[in-house]
């Protein structure tokens, strides 16, 4: 039997590089041994990425992009549809959830550096997946085409409108219309179920190939490659990764399945945060709901975007309400740059990054929720403060990091 | 041939081959995105739609605000009261831009009114922060706009305000006045919404 076994691994070897891979990547790719809580979620992104392409799947076969039977279509899925609501709550479910493991992993590689060199490749490919993850998350709520799906799809693409001289034509190009219509919904269905997807895939197939090729930080933000076994070659402080973190990661899968699987069954509107009640009304061109508002996961910068109240130097306050915005998404790509502390990890970090990072994660906080509210003078004021705290983690950096007081990395990864 | 360029070294006549092919390239590669972006530029049919729109005025009583939908936006067609005309007038020192200064409106709406007849305001509902369309709030001094509301338009998204003239506020995050279409009266009862005159629509 495993003789068999044998040569047929060998005919497929000889012709595809098999066990070469399994090796490389699985059975002898070697991570830090010092691994915790917060390694958890990387693998949980592929998680929900693969539930999100399978429930994705099977939802277009029910689903009519076209502007006048989308809503209904939608309903259709949820009443008639054998499980057909089940399918669409892992969809929905998962996109939050989606936001909820990528913020998490990227405050990881906050805490623990992993932006660091040799990692700044790796950290920009990430940005990318990110950048990409909240354009499927835009496109495929307007799908649904209620209330809440037409009218944040009109204050986005609005927003290109704001760009002097070419917004109104680049708008129009986005729309293949002059307003939001039955021409848009079909073109975002087919960015939403074909390009965007394709991308993030590929895109999450190079950030792990990247991983690979620089090794994992860890939580003391130290290179386990400098310090080899001097007889066979492997870190002192590695492990296998098969079967040692795949066994770790199907801990961590069981624990969030049970908590996704609550939310499905017990609260898949999540209180309107993850599906929202203005969109269970079909979309009127006519007439904006009274209080709209993104989803939860936008919501911090949407707050930016509505922060901004006065002219300023030669632009208005609606284009700096935009650059704000989108400002505030790209600046992590800076993060590799801005931070100049000898260490990596929060571990050996001083007082002054530890109180920026809380102060960056309250703001964040804080910016998100406004971001649900109405906008009132106070709301507005409070969400300018915490716009200037959120730059003021990034742009201060360079000079905080480098008078912090840190504390040496030890040699070999702690507990 | 091979030898040079195991070599690594660069004949000129190999460099200006390899310039003239990448620029060859280049533009084939524009001239293939041209029919892929031009395909998502608005269609035949979606320019067709934007057809000018007859609306009946006479049954419109005043103070009443009438939407009719042209180019898939909602225009509004208010009926102003004298009451309400009077408002203008006070408003202007809250205005950020109160004599429509900025062309938001064609050449015979730049006035008081913004409108042909004073009595008439023709505006797109929408608003000209993000798209939002805004609501009528014809109620004087309601608790939500505070006690000098003296009637006009709020944006529900972000918070803009219009006057009846579709005048923006200053300090709000809307940055112009509403825009008026163009517009023209077939009769006293009768307007033509999106063209100046029947021929040329």
């Amino acid at each position: 039997m495993s003789k068999q076994e044998n040569s047929i691994v060998a005919w497929i070897d000889k012709r595809f590089p098999m066990t070469v891979t399994w090796k490389a990547h699985l059975s002898e790719y070697y991570a830090p041994k010092n691994f915790n809580f917060w390694y958890y979620f990387g693998s949980l992104a592929l998680l929900v990425l693969v539930n999100q392409l399978l429930t994705g799947i099977f939802l277009t076969m029910s689903y009519k992009p076209d502007a006048s039977m989308a809503f209904a279509s939608v309903e259709y899925i949820m009443r008639d549809v054998d499980m057909g609501w089940l399918i669409r709550y892992m969809h929905s479910t998962g996109a939050s959830m989606f936001f909820v493991v990528v913020y998490l992993h990227m405050f990881r590689g906050m805490m623990y550096g992993s932006y660091r060199k040799p990692r700044e490749l790796l950290w920009l490919i990430g940005m990318a997946i990110f950048f990409v993850l909240m354009s499927l998350a835009f496109t495929g709520y307007i799908l649904p085409w209620g209330q809440m799906s037409y009218w944040g799809a009109q204050v986005i693409v609005s927003m290109f409108g704001a760009i002097p001289v070419i917004g109104e034509t680049l708008s129009n190009w986005i729309l293949g219309d002059f307003m939001l219509s039955d021409a848009a919904l079909n073109r975002f269905f087919a960015y939403h179920v074909v390009t965007l997807p394709g991308l993030i895939v590929v895109l999450v197939f190079v950030h792990i190939v990247a991983l690979h090729q620089v090794g994992s930080n860890n939580p003391d933000g130290i290179e386990i490659k400098a310090n080899r076994n001097p007889k066979t070659g492997i870190p002192v402080d590695g492990i296998p990764f098969h079967p040692y973190y795949t066994v770790k990661d199907i801990v961590g899968t069981v624990v969030f399945l049970i908590i996704f699987c609550a939310i499905i069954f017990f609260a898949p509107e999540m209180g309107g945060y993850f599906l929202e009640y203005n969109n269970f009304i079909p979309a009127d061109r006519l007439k904006t709901p009274d209080h709209i508002a993104p989803v939860w996961y936008f919501t911090p910068y949407y707050s930016m975007l509505r922060a901004v109240t006065v002219n300023f130097l030669w632009i208005d306050a609606k284009l700096w309400g935009v650059i704000l915005m989108a400002a505030g998404v790209a600046v992590f790509c800076f993060l590799p740059w801005l931070d100049r502390s000898p260490v990596k990890s929060i571990r050996y970090k001083g007082p002054y990054f530890k109180i920026a990072l809380t102060l960056f994660v309250i703001s964040f906080f804080v910016l998100g929720w406004l971001g649900t509210q109405t906008p009132t003078p106070l709301y507005t004021l409070l969400a300018q403060i915490f716009t200037v705290v959120y730059f003021a983690f990034f742009i201060l950096m360079p000079w905080y990091s480098r008078i912090d007081k840190t504390k040496p990395e030890p040699t070999s990864v702690t507990k | 041939m091979t030898d040079s360029f195991d070599r690594g070294e660069m004949s000129g006549r190999r460099r200006f081959l390899l310039v003239t092919t990448s620029i060859a390239g280049a533009i084939a590669g524009v001239g293939v995105a041209t029919p892929f972006l031009r395909s998502m530029m608005p269609s035949e049919r979606a320019k067709a739609a934007g057809a000018p729109v007859e609306v009946d005025i006479d049954k419109l009583e005043p103070g009443m605000l009438l939407t009719v939908e042209w180019r898939g936006k909602p225009i509004w067609v208010l009926r102003r009261t004298e009451a309400m005309l009077e408002t203008l007038e006070k408003l202007n020192a809250q205005l950020a831009d109160p004599d429509s200064l900025r062309e938001q409106q064609p050449a015979y709406a730049q006035n008081m009114t913004r409108s042909i007849k004073p009595e008439f305001l023709v505006v797109e509902g929408v608003c000209t922060h993000l798209g939002c369309a805004p609501t009528f709030r014809k109620d004087i001094a309601p608790a939500d706009l505070g006690p000098d509301w003296l009637g006009g338009f709020f944006c529900p998204c972000h918070g803009s305000k219009f006057d009846l003239a579709g005048r923006v506020y200053s300090g709000v995050p809307a940055p112009t006045n509403l825009v008026v279409p163009p517009y023209t009266y077939l009769s006293d009862s009768r307007l033509l919404i999106g063209a100046e005159s029947k021929e040329s629509a």
